[in-house]
């Protein structure tokens, strides 16, 4: 920063300005700021689950099964969400829940981006073969049944939270090589990139301190996507049987194990489900408010 | 026309072969599928028998040619919980699951088009808005859940429709409803933006100079152009939703190519697991060729590309 030129720093925004410039747009953006709101609110129930004074989400209790919630007319505040068929507080496996979905979302993404953002770089910097291989790569990806793929996979390698985890990770990486290869192709046109391969430097810096910088923002928004689309998955394979296993309280699971009690007592696949929608509608909100915020200036 | 023609075609057949190649040795590097097929109280006789009787005892690759020469000529082996041809098995389940996702394509598409077309002749404008908001909603919105709780409000609730099964076409209402779901945000979307693109061009501009009425100029100059890219979203959709349909079967218990892949994988029925991933596939490269294809002859700047 030191070594740049005192014009350079009147063209080139400060960090600072930038983000100010990031804050005000952000801030005026209600799907963004709805999105953030809900999101924080569900991150931090996740996060101070055991301090909040919940029952144990394991504890079972069968004299106490299948209470309904407090709306309903023989609710107790003692279980405000009910109790499932084993008698375990549904607020409390409710909260865990949102514990193990968030991770796996946040895990996720980092295994899926680090795979598709690797390849998408090298296809749009390199061009030429490595393109028409990764090309390939990604077609024959998308090819593959995502949801019976992973289904094989979770019970081939055994249906425990890091094993979906990675299943997943190594399966939904394909939207992140189509962003960061368009994005790296823009940007390799560059005269900066072009200024610092004059320079001389090496492959390797002008990647990590050049290129991935200036394709970040779209790479933010398609993980915030690929984040909400890994969560339906884990719900979807773990309702399915093949996924997270009992007894942890994740949210596909929840409404799997209420199925058979779902015609009396349809509170049990409501309220888990309607956790899912909230959460993936907020994540999404995110993601589409990111994007309008970080696109360059609006033409209209 | 012709060598673009070619050329995807080669293409897509050398995905469908590096698709098997994965399906196959992912399934086989598992584990020891003798021992899964015996169960886990077999004799080592009793597992080193099946091994020569399934030819698991052969090399990997050569194992590998011998299935692939078989599913050439339709052949996919034999299952080993039904102990029938997994071709047989297949075809049974293939109609049901063909339908489900052609009824589910054909209700997004009737439902996503006109509102798309609608959102963008009155953009900004509450349907837009309002359509904007469903496409958000829709997408959050899980298969499997979505399934169970049309099955409160209609089959139980209401006594509408069946609970499940796929005998009948009631039966296929509520799942139809549940797989169609998921397509309609992107279809809309897509008819959206393709719509306010040609509206905004100057050929409209000029049709609607000189005095043409705004409903020919929406459908025989519009709708037209804007349909080009919605014609290869709907084919890659239709192969999404085959994909898909393995949770809606599994919710709606429905007979089709979804809950065998479900039931097999539960069982390590690898042959009928391995084939159903191929024949998805393939069908799935179909579409997206057939999507390519139609794509250039509708507008003919992509040859070139």
């Amino acid at each position: 920063m030191t070594a740049q030129s005192p014009s350079m720093q009147a063209v080139l925004p400060s960090r600072r300005a930038r983000f100010d410039k990031f804050r005000r747009r952000a801030a005026t953006n209600p799907s963004f700021m709805a999105g953030l709101v809900v999101l924080v609110v569900i991150a931090g129930l996740a996060l101070m689950a055991p301090l909040l004074g919940l029952h144990d989400p394991y504890a079972q209790d069968l004299s106490r099964r299948l209470i309904p919630p407090i709306w309903h007319a023989k609710g107790t505040w003692e279980h405000v969400l009910g109790t499932d068929k084993l008698g375990r507080d549904y607020l409390s496996r409710l909260i865990w829940g949102g514990r193990i979905s968030l991770l796996l979302g946040i895990s996720t993404v980092i295994i899926s981006g680090v795979i598709g953002t690797g390849l998408g770089v090298a296809a749009g910097f390199f061009g030429g073969r490595v393109d028409a291989v990764v090309s390939y790569v990604v077609t024959t990806r998308l090819a593959l049944p995502v949801v019976l793929v992973a289904l094989a996979g979770a019970a081939l390698v055994g249906g425990s939270l890091s094993m979906v985890i990675l299943v997943l990770g190594l399966l939904l990486w394909d939207r992140f090589a189509v962003v960061a290869r368009t994005a790296t192709m823009q940007v390799a046109r560059a005269d900066y990139v072009a200024a610092a391969q004059a320079i001389g430097c090496s492959t390797s810096r002008i990647v990590f301190s050049e290129i991935l910088p200036n394709i970040l923002n779209p790479l933010i928004v398609v993980a915030t996507l690929e984040m909400a689309h890994a969560i339906l998955l884990e719900a979807a394979l773990s309702f399915l049987g093949l996924g997270v296993q009992p007894p942890l309280p994740s949210w596909g699971l929840m409404i799997s194990e209420g199925k058979q009690y779902m015609f009396f007592s349809p509170w049990v696949i409501t309220v888990p489900g309607v956790a899912l929608v909230i959460l993936v509608l907020a994540i999404n909100l995110l993601g589409d408010g990111l994007r309008d915020v970080t696109a360059p200036e609006r033409r209209n | 026309m012709l060598a673009f023609g070619i050329r995807r075609l080669t293409i897509s057949l050398c995905v469908a072969l590096t698709v098997s190649i994965v399906a196959f040795f992912l399934l086989h590097m598992s584990g020891d599928i003798a021992q899964a097929i015996a169960g886990t109280d077999a004799t080592p006789e009793q597992v080193s028998q099946i091994r020569v009787q399934f030819g698991l005892d052969r090399p990997l690759v050569e194992q590998y040619l011998n299935w692939a020469w078989g599913v050439l000529r339709f052949d996919f082996g034999t299952s080993f919980y039904f102990r029938d041809q997994v071709t047989t098995l297949i075809a049974q389940r293939l109609p049901v699951t063909l339908a489900l996702g052609g009824i589910s394509l054909l209700l997004a598409l009737i439902i996503s088009v006109p509102l798309g077309v609608l959102a963008a002749v009155k953009q900004g404008g509450w349907i837009d808005r309002a359509a904007l908001m469903f496409c958000v909603l829709g997408q959050a919105l899980p298969t499997f859940w979505l399934g169970l709780s049309l099955i409160i409000v209609f089959s139980v609730t209401l006594r509408w429709l069946p609970v499940s099964g796929s005998g009948t076409w009631a039966h296929f209402v509520l799942p139809s409803v549940a797989l169609g779901w998921y397509a309609i945000p992107a279809v809309m979307r897509l008819t959206r933006n393709g719509m306010l693109d040609v509206l905004a061009s100057d050929y409209i501009r000029t049709a609607r100079a000189k005095g043409l009425r705004m409903p020919t100029v929406l459908f025989k100059h519009a709708l037209r152009n804007a349909m080009i890219p919605v014609v290869a979203l709907a084919a890659v959709q239709f192969g999404f939703m085959l994909g898909g349909s393995i949770v809606v079967e599994a919710v709606f218990s429905m007979e089709g190519l979804g809950q065998l892949a479900w039931q097999s994988i539960a069982r390590q029925d690898f042959p009928v697991v391995q084939a159903i991933v191929l024949v998805l596939a393939v069908l799935y490269i179909g579409l997206t060729l057939l999507a390519d294809i139609l794509n250039a002859i509708l507008d003919p700047r992509i040859r070139i590309a």
